[in-house]
């Protein structure tokens, strides 16, 4: 549940929380963009470290640890797949070179996950909605999209009673070979999708006995209005996007090893 | 028997729930435990078969620590039946969710199924053995839960909120059943807000209050002092209540029960009339 909580919202007042999520989307997939572009690990390490004046400024920096730790299984994971591979792939021979793709894909790994938690701990699911509807989507999916979002700590609380109800029963969630503790499972998983279904019919007729979808044309108490802040962003999204295109385009990017001058 | 010694608990999230509880409940009592929502009822018992540990203090039962042993180890002695039977429920037929408990203590199958058949029988259940539990009403899934729980006939049973959406002949079955493990010299513990309930009952009664006992001792004492029951927003019973409000006429306060408050006010109009 650890990694949940790396993407649960917490009302703060920060500069990064009143930037337009609309803008922070876009800053979020330019990262990813660039993420994806480059698969050394020098620029890969820039990107990580672009990030932390965020956390620091959104002051959201425990909750983005955890969620850090909550990817930490992941990250090995991808690391022994990357580095196994080739190690294999290069004949058996162990090089630096190796070693710093395989560091370079687990970053990417990190990257990606780290900018998201960003994204999704500075903007509160209301915001997300407002922002969705503004650029013109459905309401009756951006409904759907913040009540999903919205629904996810209480589900969580739910399977941690069905786990509690069961183990009541004898049931030993840690108990047998790999397959056995994925079985293990079924008596908690079947409940907890039963009540989420159950739930989300009596939520559909509360909320239609409430007269929702009664007007075609909706209006909103807030709206999102670009401040100086998101024009500051934007800016800084295009440039790093401009120097991350320049650079692979027309740069060399050298090696970490290389740069360091360590013989391979 | 459950020993309880000075336990506090707090959730992971900051929530002390448990301040400083002690409490003895030995085989065969009755108990019943009460206090408003957040008071750390369910918390206290779920620290009965060790689903919870404490962060302070400890737990016994039948003289082992619940730190050091597994819930399903101590639930094989202590059965909860949780309050939402759909928490639980799971199987694709009545028999099979009754029989999983079983399975997971490794009993035989002939074993299984005798006391499936048991089970189904105490609680007239017999005739939904090859149905869905998911097909049943509100009442009998709380049925099949309890049966779930039963059918391993363990010696201390935990009730969370039985009566919440039963109507009144499924309360009174419950208070039949309630008697009769108690005939067996089973220990029943219950974690409920319905106060005639609990009259109708008269078990041994603890109010709970922000993580403490307020009070603990019978049910005709501890329902019958407005001013600790007004401690823990529970208002009296209604027989209390009237009682209560007539003890100027010279009638005993600590009346709860309607039979014997029956009794009381005929010989009362009988000598006044």
């Amino acid at each position: 549940m650890s990694v949940f909580s790396g993407l649960k919202f917490r009302k703060v007042y920060s500069p990064i929380h009143n930037l337009d999520p609309r803008i922070k989307f876009i800053y979020v997939c330019s990262i990813f963009a660039i993420a994806i572009m480059f698969g050394e690990l020098l620029p890969l390490m820039v990107l990580f470290l672009l990030q932390i004046p965020f956390v620091i400024v959104a002051g959201v920096k425990r909750e983005w640890l955890r969620s850090m730790r909550g990817a930490a299984f992941l990250a090995t994971f991808i690391f022994l797949t990357n580095f196994v591979a080739s190690y294999i792939g290069a004949g058996y021979v162990f090089t630096i070179k190796i070693l710093e793709t395989a560091v370079a894909m687990t970053l990417r790994f990190i990257v990606l996950v780290e900018s998201f938690s960003v994204f999704f701990l500075t903007t509160s699911p209301d915001h997300l909605g407002l922002a969705l509807e503004q650029t013109h989507v459905p309401y009756e999916f951006v409904f759907a999209f913040t009540t999903a979002v919205r629904f996810v700590p209480v589900l969580a609380e739910e399977a941690e009673t069905i786990m509690d109800a069961q183990k009541a029963r004898g049931l030993e969630l840690e108990r047998g070979n790999f397959l056995k503790r994925i079985r293990n499972y079924i008596p908690v998983l079947i409940p907890l999708i039963v009540s989420a279904i159950r739930r989300s019919l009596e939520l559909a007729e509360a909320m239609e006995s409430r007269a929702w979808g009664a007007t075609k044309k909706r209006t909103n108490l807030y709206t999102l209005k670009v401040h100086r802040g998101d024009i500051v962003l934007i800016a800084l999204t295009s440039l790093i996007l401009a120097a991350a295109i320049y650079t692979r385009l027309y740069l060399p990017v050298p090696s970490l090893s290389e740069l360091l001058k360590i013989p391979s | 028997m459950i020993e309880v010694k000075d336990v506090y608990f707090s959730y992971p999230n900051g929530v002390q729930a448990l301040n400083g509880v002690s409490l003895t409940v030995r085989k065969g009592d009755f108990l019943a435990i009460m206090g408003q929502n957040g008071a750390g009822k369910t918390t206290l018992v779920k620290h009965f078969n060790g689903l919870l540990k404490p962060t302070k203090g400890e737990v016994l039962v039948d003289g082992v620590a619940t730190a050091k042993v597994s819930v399903a180890a101590i639930a094989r002695n202590v059965g909860f039946v949780f309050q939402n039977p759909d928490h639980q429920l799971f199987s694709e037929t009545v028999e099979e969710e009754i029989a999983f408990a079983l399975r997971n203590f490794g009993l035989k199958e002939d074993v299984i199924k005798k006391r499936v058949t048991w089970a189904l029988n105490l609680l007239g259940l017999a005739q939904y053995r090859k149905t869905s539990p998911f097909m049943l009403s509100g009442g009998e899934r709380k049925r099949v839960a309890l049966a779930s729980v039963l059918a391993w006939d363990p010696k201390i049973l935990i009730l969370d909120e039985p009566t919440i959406g039963q109507d009144y002949q499924q309360k009174e079955k419950l208070r039949q059943f309630i008697l009769q493990m108690r005939t067996r010299g089973k220990t029943v513990i219950t974690v409920t807000h319905d106060v005639e309930f609990v009259a109708e009952c008269n078990p041994r009664v603890i109010l709970m209050k922000e993580g403490k006992i307020l009070i603990d001792g019978e049910a005709r004492k501890v329902l019958t002092s407005p001013e600790i029951l007004e401690e823990a927003s529970i208002i009296p019973p209604q027989i209390a209540q009237i009682f209560l409000q007539l003890s100027d006429m010279g009638l005993p306060c600590n009346v709860i029960d309607v039979y014997e408050a029956k009794t009381i006010l005929s010989s009362f109009l009988e000598s006044h009339l």
